[in-house]
């Protein structure tokens, strides 16, 4: 079996002692896409926000390619939702790719020639290149988002983490987005997004996570998103539920090995 | 204690409860700054009244000033509304400009104004009782009294009439308007009652303090209760004993009576941010340090569940477990453990593995799906 | 007075020359420092720590017992950032939110500031020769030992800028994203609060406490207006804010006993104003051109619209022509008729093939089917 990318082990997260995720258990497989859904308030953002230690676990240990974060750093990418920051802030698009590449530079060190090239080809590969030196403020809900995109993409990491990604984007964007996360699994990447629209998730990803607060149910999609799994999750009410449950076929690329070792509740496992 | 500070003190109570009373549904619509805006921006009225009608005492110029604050208001939302500057910013821009063309003209024509720059930042409450309020040769008491009780009978009588619709549109705007209040109304009513008791204020106090007898005694108060009506009978109160504590300690110290009646409205918040009962600094560490064991307990309980009958059960369900994986010291796992074992919830084999009980059981399930 | 004397006694007099090179710099420390405040929606951080400052310079007198200015600044310093740290511990732990936060800690430090000035003046000693210029500002009081402290801190706090702007630029635009890729956010933002106090304190003395504030918030606010760059905006800033300041210095001094603080607060306001007004693209002149020259393009496409509806009666012929009161009648209110024909003829869309008579042309046919028909590219 190979490592997994994300290893999440007993993670509790709670805001002023009231639990947000409770004692979870995630494995996210390399080089898979994985959706992570759930109800609103279940606890995706703090996962999130968990491996990327912006917030501190109650308990639980957290591993990124075998690392702590701080050690892994460098090869983890970060798409936050669009609406954290305000788009009427005097800055360019490259200006906002550019961001990207302060990770790797040091403090008092400014970007360069090497760092805007890197931006520009990010933002050709999110069909941006066109609007890099446009004011932010005048992009709509879609090329923000692929400008966020662009800027995790020139972090050149091995992992990525996003956001909602799709919130809100127009369908072009929707299919730059996607496009975007399949070259990156070409190359081996591993892309873990918060992802609302249940209807997509079967055709846009390998593995899925679901969680209300503490863990539903995880692995490929073709055997964790059931009905029954997302009506646990959703509490009956799930809002879509068509193309959901099919009896589990071999997932091609997804080769089923069940780790001894593992716990048969929650977690899942296996090798790419 | 003379005549005179018996005056005084009934003035800075008087002041002190009619800014308070406002100064609840200031805080609780996230507001606190436009008093700051409106304190400051009441002074170009006074001023330019002062220059039409002349005359210090003339009643034209509370009228300007309470309607310069609204109007104060108003410029800020429309600068606001422009989406040029953010609204904090827009604060911050058009109260120093109508202050400055204040101070400009009183400190240009100081001569003819009898308003000097000490007084607009420290009122004169100290000479209130010098200046009666004479009928027909009668001395009715100081004129500031009559003014400030006025404000303060008016404030109480605004409050109570039109509770409702001033509860509904601060705690839900949309719904008012649904209901059919209009809200941007009951707004500019209410900004019109903060500007006229900032301005009666402003006498005594001066134009920042005004500022700390509003927003500090609320504050205050809503670190104590939750209840709309106690908010506002405990921030008067609040703001009341906060004044006469303020004129004692000036007394002592020989300093400033507005001064230190602000400083006092921020002693009293500071005593209650850190003792209120339930919301206070110190309840709240006393409050997470008894938690922290009750809910590492449910914690624990939690993950023994989770691993229950599987294939890591042996290695996850123990002590030194808990210590690797869900961050514990020893001595506090076994603290927490030995809480779980006292409350029945949670049995340890010999062998050191955790087991939960049939009660700890459904307490963990029942956690888990909140 | 002309502008040449202006000019003359500002280079050659030197007690204003040292005032107006003192108000210039600690102008653009404030301007270039506040785009931050502004951008990071602290516009009113600024109002606090100058509040909070006051007790400050009253205690620093009241231990030393001398009015230097680098100890009242240092004074100022000191308790305007203790101001910032009651706003911040009061916001973390308790349920009080921002804006009472800083009413509360600029209105309780201003009074205790007063209770401490008011105590310092009573006392028998005279020594206390003016800590109330504190108040509004006096810059007429800026000797040049005190301008030599603003350029010389100003100049230490804008070369931090320089440096860690990158990092400055992180955490306001997006402190979360900056946290993830390991910038200490905390740290960082440490460092540019401290700035602002800097910034706040060294313009204390001849601003005043009261409004220094709006030098902070005014320039950024009026630079804003004119570009997308945060880098131009903060060089801008600090020359609006530099401009602010000597017009300011120069008008107070001479004479008629006016503070310097609201002059210059005017003069930036006045800023604030024509930036708001007739900025290029953001101004509202600019958003009143535009939306009318939207509106007129707009109603010349109605009337070309009914041009080649009549037009299209008639087998789309170009030749036949339509009365200007048939155009007015199928637009309704009938308004601007002539304008938008003389605007369609003028790019060709349109002509009048006798008086008073109107038919669209080839071209009209060509833009009319392009944009009102289905599958048109508008």
């Amino acid at each position: 079996m190979t490592e997994p990318a994300i290893e999440v082990n007993d993670l509790t997260v709670a805001y002023h002692e009231r639990p947000v995720l409770w004692d979870m258990d995630v494995r996210v497989r390399a080089g898979a896409l994985t959706a992570i859904v759930g109800p609103n308030g279940a606890g995706k953002t703090t996962l999130i926000k968990a491996i990327l230690g912006l917030v501190s676990p109650a308990a639980g240990r957290i591993r990124i390619l075998g690392r702590k974060y701080r050690e892994a750093r460098r090869e983890v990418a970060y798409v936050p939702q669009r609406g954290t920051v305000d788009w009427d802030f005097p800055t360019s698009v490259l200006d906002v790719v550019l961001m990207g590449t302060y990770g790797g530079l040091g403090w008092m060190r400014r970007p360069g020639r090497k760092e805007r090239e890197r931006a520009e080809a990010a933002l050709e590969q999110v069909g941006m290149e066109a609007f890099a030196q446009r004011q932010i403020s005048q992009l709509s809900g879609g090329q923000q988002q692929r400008v966020f995109l662009a800027r995790a993409l020139v972090q050149d990491a091995s992992v990525y983490l996003m956001d909602e990604p799709f919130q809100g984007v127009d369908a072009r964007t929707e299919r730059a987005i996607v496009e975007v996360l399949r070259h990156l699994r070409e190359r081996g990447k591993t892309v873990v997004a918060v992802h609302h629209a249940l209807q997509t998730v079967p055709e846009y990803f390998d593995d899925v996570v679901i969680l209300n607060v503490r863990k539903i149910a995880a692995g490929p999609v073709a055997e964790a998103f059931t009905e029954q799994h997302l009506r646990t999750a959703y509490g009956g009410r799930v809002p879509f539920l068509q193309g959901v449950a099919p009896s589990p076929p071999a997932t091609p690329g997804v080769q089923e090995s069940p780790d001894p070792a593992a716990d048969r509740r929650g977690t899942f496992s296996g090798g790419a | 204690m003379t005549w005179i500070d018996v005056e005084i003190q009934l003035l800075a109570v008087v002041v002190a409860v009619s800014c308070a009373l406002p100064g609840v549904f200031l805080v609780l619509r996230r507001m606190a700054l436009m008093s700051d805006a409106i304190s400051h921006s009441i002074l170009l009225g006074i001023v330019l009244a002062f220059f039409v009608v002349e005359d210090i005492t003339h009643p034209l110029l509370v009228v300007a000033a309470a309607a310069t604050g609204v109007l104060t208001v108003g410029l800020v939302e429309l600068l606001h509304r422009t989406r040029k500057v953010k609204e904090d910013a827009a604060i911050a821009l058009v109260f120093p400009a109508l202050f400055s063309i204040a101070v400009i003209l009183i400190s240009r024509y100081a001569g003819s104004v009898h308003l000097d720059l000490d007084a607009v930042l420290l009122g004169e409450i100290a000479f209130a009782p010098f200046r009666r309020l004479e009928v027909g040769g009668m001395d009715l008491g100081p004129r500031g009294l009559w003014l400030m009780g006025a404000i303060l009978i008016l404030n109480v009588l605004t409050i109570l009439l039109f509770y409702k619709e001033l509860k509904l549109c601060t705690f839900d705007a949309g719904l008012a308007a649904a209901l059919g209040f209009s809200p941007v109304l009951v707004h500019y009513a209410f900004m019109t009652l903060v500007s006229g008791t900032a301005v009666g204020a402003f006498d005594s106090v001066g134009s920042i303090l005004v500022v700390a007898l509003m927003i500090a005694p609320p504050a205050a108060a809503y670190l104590l209760t939750d209840r709309l009506p106690h908010l506002l009978l405990l921030s008067g109160g609040i703001g009341a004993a906060s004044a006469v504590v303020g004129f004692w300690l000036a007394r002592g110290l020989d300093a400033s009576i507005a001064g230190s009646m602000a400083t006092m409205t921020g002693v009293t918040f500071l005593l209650a941010l850190l003792f209120a009962p339930d919301r206070g600094v110190v309840a709240g560490v006393r409050r997470r340090a008894r938690q922290r064991v009750e809910f590492a307990g449910e914690m624990l309980m939690i993950h023994v569940l989770n691993h229950e009958g599987g294939v890591r059960a042996r290695v996850e369900n123990r002590e030194d477990h808990l210590q690797e994986h869900l961050r514990w010291s020893p001595d506090f796992a076994r603290r927490v453990v030995r809480h779980a074992e006292r409350e029945g919830l949670i049995i340890r084999t010999q062998g050191g593995e955790l087991h939960l009980t049939p009660l700890g059981r459904e307490f963990a399930r029942h956690r888990m799906i909140h | 007075m002309t502008l040449g004397e202006l000019l003359q006694l500002l280079l050659f007099d030197y007690t204003l020359r040292t005032v107006a090179l003192g108000t210039a710099a600690l102008g653009a420390v404030a301007g270039a420092l506040g785009c931050f405040a502004v951008l990071r929606r602290q516009s009113l951080v600024g109002d606090a720590i100058a509040h909070a400052a006051l007790p400050g310079i009253g205690l620093a007198f009241l231990l030393t017992g001398m009015r230097a200015t680098p100890i009242l600044v240092l004074g100022a310093a000191i308790s305007g950032w203790i101001g910032t740290l009651f706003v911040l511990g009061i916001v973390r732990s308790s349920r009080i939110r921002e804006d009472a936060a800083l009413g509360i800690v600029l209105s309780v430090f201003f009074g205790l500031g007063l209770v401490i000035l008011t105590f310092v003046q009573r006392r028998p000693t005279a020594a206390q020769a003016g800590l109330e210029t504190f108040l509004f500002g006096q810059a007429a009081t800026l000797l040049a030992g005190d301008v030599v402290l603003i350029v010389g801190v100003g100049a230490a706090a804008l070369l931090l800028l320089a440096l860690f702007w990158k990092e400055f630029k992180l955490l306001s635009f997006d402190p979360e994203f900056g946290a993830s890729v390991g910038l200490p956010i905390t740290r960082v933002d440490i460092l540019l609060t401290s700035l602002l106090v800097v910034a706040i304190v060294i313009g204390l003395q001849a601003v005043g406490v009261v409004l220094m504030s709006a030098l902070v918030v005014a320039p950024a606010a009026a630079a804003r207006q004119w570009t997308d760059s945060l880098g131009i905006m903060v060089l801008l800033a600090a020359f609006l804010g530099a401009l602010a300041g000597v017009g300011g210095a120069v008008i107070s001094s001479l004479g008629g006993g006016i503070p310097t603080g609201p002059t210059i607060v005017l003069g930036a306001s006045v800023l604030v104003g024509i930036s708001l007004l007739f900025a290029p693209r953001r101004g509202m002149l600019a958003g009143l051109l535009r939306e009318r020259s939207t509106r007129r393009r707009l109603a010349a496409d109605a009337v070309l619209a009914d041009l080649y509806a009549l037009a299209a009666q008639h087998g789309e012929t170009t030749e036949y022509g339509h009365p200007v009161a048939v155009l007015r009648a199928m637009q309704g209110r009938g308004g601007g008729v002539e304008r938008a024909l003389a605007r369609l003829e003028a790019r060709g869309l349109a002509r009048e093939v006798g008086a008073g008579q109107w038919s669209v042309t080839e071209a009209g046919i060509e833009r009319a089917r392009n944009v009102f028909l289905p599958g048109g590219d508008e």
